[in-house]
């Protein structure tokens, strides 16, 4: 398209790029205004038609939260579970048919408080997810209460007099359990976070995503930092590229410096594989694979 | 020796625990997730040894919250998936039978049962979650509860467990007790062709026109699985026939009521009990599982003294056989109601029963099955009346 096409000005509404893969009967969607997870949301729906998945083959999975709605919105087969149990649910689904690309989109709280122990044993067993986690720091949907990811002196509604709690570092918690793929983007770096999922989901195994994104209604405004466009700049100004950076400098504090990029990306056989190959080996022919199993890892010959 | 099926046709002496594993491979299962407890483990101990084999998987997952979920992930990527647990566990599973129930997923959970509260006694029997089973989630559904009391049972109602949940779209539960879970007794796997298997029912109607959750006559929905194209949407949130969420008061007054009524209609092709010499009887001692095989000398005792006894065991405890019992609350004069529990099914017989006929229950805390004197004595009392 030569650069003119950008500005005619035609009588006709173009459609939304990303309209193709938005349950349209659905919106306008519940998200407070100046809100950061629709921006994550555009990232995700752009790499996923860059991605060259057959998207009818892809699926995503939600927990419970502002951030957990998104499963409700994305025109794939799309499950809304409980709290906290995207990712159990993501791994029976890929488990039994591993010919899905499996993601789950959900918030901070529910995939690092009440889904914590799954978040460190997916990511220990390399199950062949692509986990995108929306930070804002708090728990949108219950009214901004503390979360394990809310900086300490923050307020919440449930630390009124200040957060004193240890803050979770999860870029850093997430490779020393076993993740292939961990960057962190905020949701003013759209063309990088973009560009990450697209890679996070062309990998195999566990690949994490954290994205930083303003909750104004109940974060920012509650801690007297603006509104959402308060916090875009506060991304902008702050955020410092480091990618490669030792997972252990990464962690957030109130406002302060945000070390964002691509931190891991390496190669271990998913838990899958694992499965098949050892199984071969153990038990040769005898082994049965699921057909859907021999499909995807009996590939190499074994 | 096995067939592709995986069903090891033959006799066997196993437990029954190990006979509920083979019920599952050959009512297709291919899909388990647990979290080991007694004294239900030796099921996944040997689902790990035979899936692999018969082209299933089997996850340990780090909890039976988990378990409870992963199941259902299986169940929408299109196989048939059990977890298996005892008190504990079946406790932390409560929030994904909810969910189960109202995201219309067929999946089967085992509770083999053990003593409790909490931890109690981990190695020894209780019939202690059978209210559990009905009410544990939150909010108004319908499951399914079936009550083996043999390892031949165990086999058979796997089988049937995972037919219901495919027919009505329920999870099911499987209520052993650790005494029939640990007991060895011959168990006899029919060939493959013998063996009844409720295929899932799919919707085969051209895309554009899918309502994810439109029920047919039957008030069952057709199933649809993950990666066909059909971009479904599955919430545990009230929704609508597209499975869209719908936060009205019509809408959860429509959705909830089929949730509980495609059971309620269908009752009677459900429920399943046992009789012996209930017609004419004075009294009807009503059991189920380990508690059934109790009964009976005490049973036999009081018919060789002249007493007119019956014998009703549930097999279904949910639904629970409301007609039945209600018929022959007007014929009988009690109900002697044994149970490894301080009070919970005979609730039902009292409800159904209506003031009828007079109700004696025979409590048990638990640890051991019942003294069989003691249920001797409890018809005795019912006979003087
Ligand atoms: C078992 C359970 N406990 C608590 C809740 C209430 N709840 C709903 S969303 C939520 C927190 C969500 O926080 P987060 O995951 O950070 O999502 P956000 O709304 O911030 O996007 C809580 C506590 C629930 N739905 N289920
Ligand atoms: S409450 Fe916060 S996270 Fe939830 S939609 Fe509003 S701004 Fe977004
Ligand atoms: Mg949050």
């Amino acid at each position: 398209m030569g650069e003119d096409a950008l500005y005619t000005i035609d009588n006709v509404v173009p459609p939304n790029p990303i309209e193709n893969l938005l349950r349209m009967d659905r919106i306008p969607h519940i998200w407070c205004p100046g809100c950061g997870i629709g921006t994550t949301v555009n990232c995700f729906v752009r790499a996923l038609q860059t991605s060259g998945l057959d998207l009818d083959k892809v699926a995503i999975v939600s927990g419970i939260g502002c951030t957990g709605r998104v499963a409700g919105y994305i025109k794939l087969d799309s499950f809304h579970t409980t709290h906290g149990r995207a990712i159990p649910f993501a791994t029976g689904l890929k488990l039994a048919n591993p010919e899905l690309k499996v993601v789950v989109y959900s918030g901070d709280g529910d995939l690092t408080a009440i889904g914590g122990n799954h978040f460190i044993h997916a990511a220990r067993r390399n199950v062949d997810m692509t986990v995108i986690l929306i930070n804002n720091m708090t728990y949108g949907m219950t009214g901004g209460q503390v979360a394990p990811t809310t900086p300490i002196s923050a307020t919440a509604s449930t630390t009124p007099h200040g957060n004193f709690e240890q803050t979770f570092n999860l870029p850093f918690l997430a490779e020393s359990c076993g993740a292939v793929y961990v960057a962190r983007w905020t949701a003013f770096h759209v063309r990088h976070a973009t560009k990450s999922i697209k890679e996070a989901l062309a990998k195999k195994g566990f690949s994490f995503v954290e994205i930083l994104a303003a909750c104004p209604t109940l974060y920012s405004r509650r801690n007297k930092l603006g509104d959402g466009l308060d916090q875009m700049s506060y991304f902008r100004e702050q955020s410092e590229i480091k990618n490669g950076a030792d997972t252990k400098s990464v962690a957030l504090d109130f406002e302060g410096k945000i070390i964002i990029g691509k931190f891991v990306d390496i190669e271990r056989p998913s838990y899958q594989q694992s499965m098949y190959d050892h199984l071969r080996k153990k038990l040769g022919d005898q082994y049965i694979p699921s057909p859907e199993m021999k499909n995807v890892y009996g590939k190499n010959g074994n | 020796m096995h067939d592709d099926s995986g069903v090891l046709t033959g006799a066997h002496f196993i437990d029954g625990d190990h006979a509920c594993s083979e019920g599952a491979i050959a009512a297709g299962c291919r899909f388990v997730a647990g979290y080991p407890i007694t004294p239900s483990t030796e099921i996944v101990e040997r689902i790990a040894e035979r899936f692999p084999f018969v082209g299933g998987v089997f996850i340990q997952m780090e909890d039976e919250i988990a378990s409870s979920i992963a199941i259902q992930g299986a169940v929408w990527a299109g196989k048939k998936a059990m977890t298996v647990t005892s008190g504990p566990g079946f406790s932390l599973m409560m929030e994904h039978i909810g969910y189960a129930a109202m995201t219309e997923t067929p999946c089967v959970f085992v509770d083999v049962q053990r003593a409790g509260p909490s931890t109690g006694l981990p190695t020894m029997p209780a019939q202690g979650d059978m209210m559990q089973a009905r009410w544990g989630s939150h909010g108004d559904y319908g499951i399914i509860a079936l009550c083996p009391n043999s390892p031949q049972e165990c086999f058979d109602l796997t089988i049937r467990a995972f037919n219901l949940a495919e027919q009505f779209r329920v999870p099911v539960m499987l209520m052993m007790d650790e005494c029939v879970g640990h007991m060895i007794e011959r168990v006899i796997i029919p060939p493959v062709h013998e063996i009844q298997i409720f295929q899932r029912r799919s919707y085969d109607g051209p895309k554009k026109d899918l309502l994810l959750f439109h029920p047919d006559s039957n008030l069952v929905p057709p199933m649809v699985k993950a990666g066909e194209g059909y971009q479904i949407h599955v919430t545990g949130l009230t929704h609508d026939e597209r499975g869209y969420p719908s936060m009205t008061v019509d809408t959860q007054a429509k959705l909830v009521t089929r949730l509980v009524n495609k059971l309620r209609v269908n009752a009677d092709t459900i429920v399943d009990y046992r009789e012996d010499s209930v017609e004419g009887a004075d009294i009807v001692v009503v059991t189920y599982g380990i508690t059934s095989r109790t009964a009976i000398p005490a049973i036999e005792q009081a018919r060789k003294e002249g007493m007119r006894i019956g014998h009703l065991r549930l097999v279904t405890a949910w639904p629970f056989p409301e007609k039945r019992i209600r018929e022959l609350a007007s014929k009988v004069k009690a109900f002697v109601v044994p149970e490894l529990n301080l009070g919970q099914m005979v609730y039902e017989v009292e409800r159904v029963a209506g003031g009828k006929a007079s109700i004696t229950h025979v409590p048990h805390a638990g640890g051991t099955v019942h003294n069989t004197k003691e249920i001797y004595a409890a018809i005795k009392h019912s006979v003087k009346g």
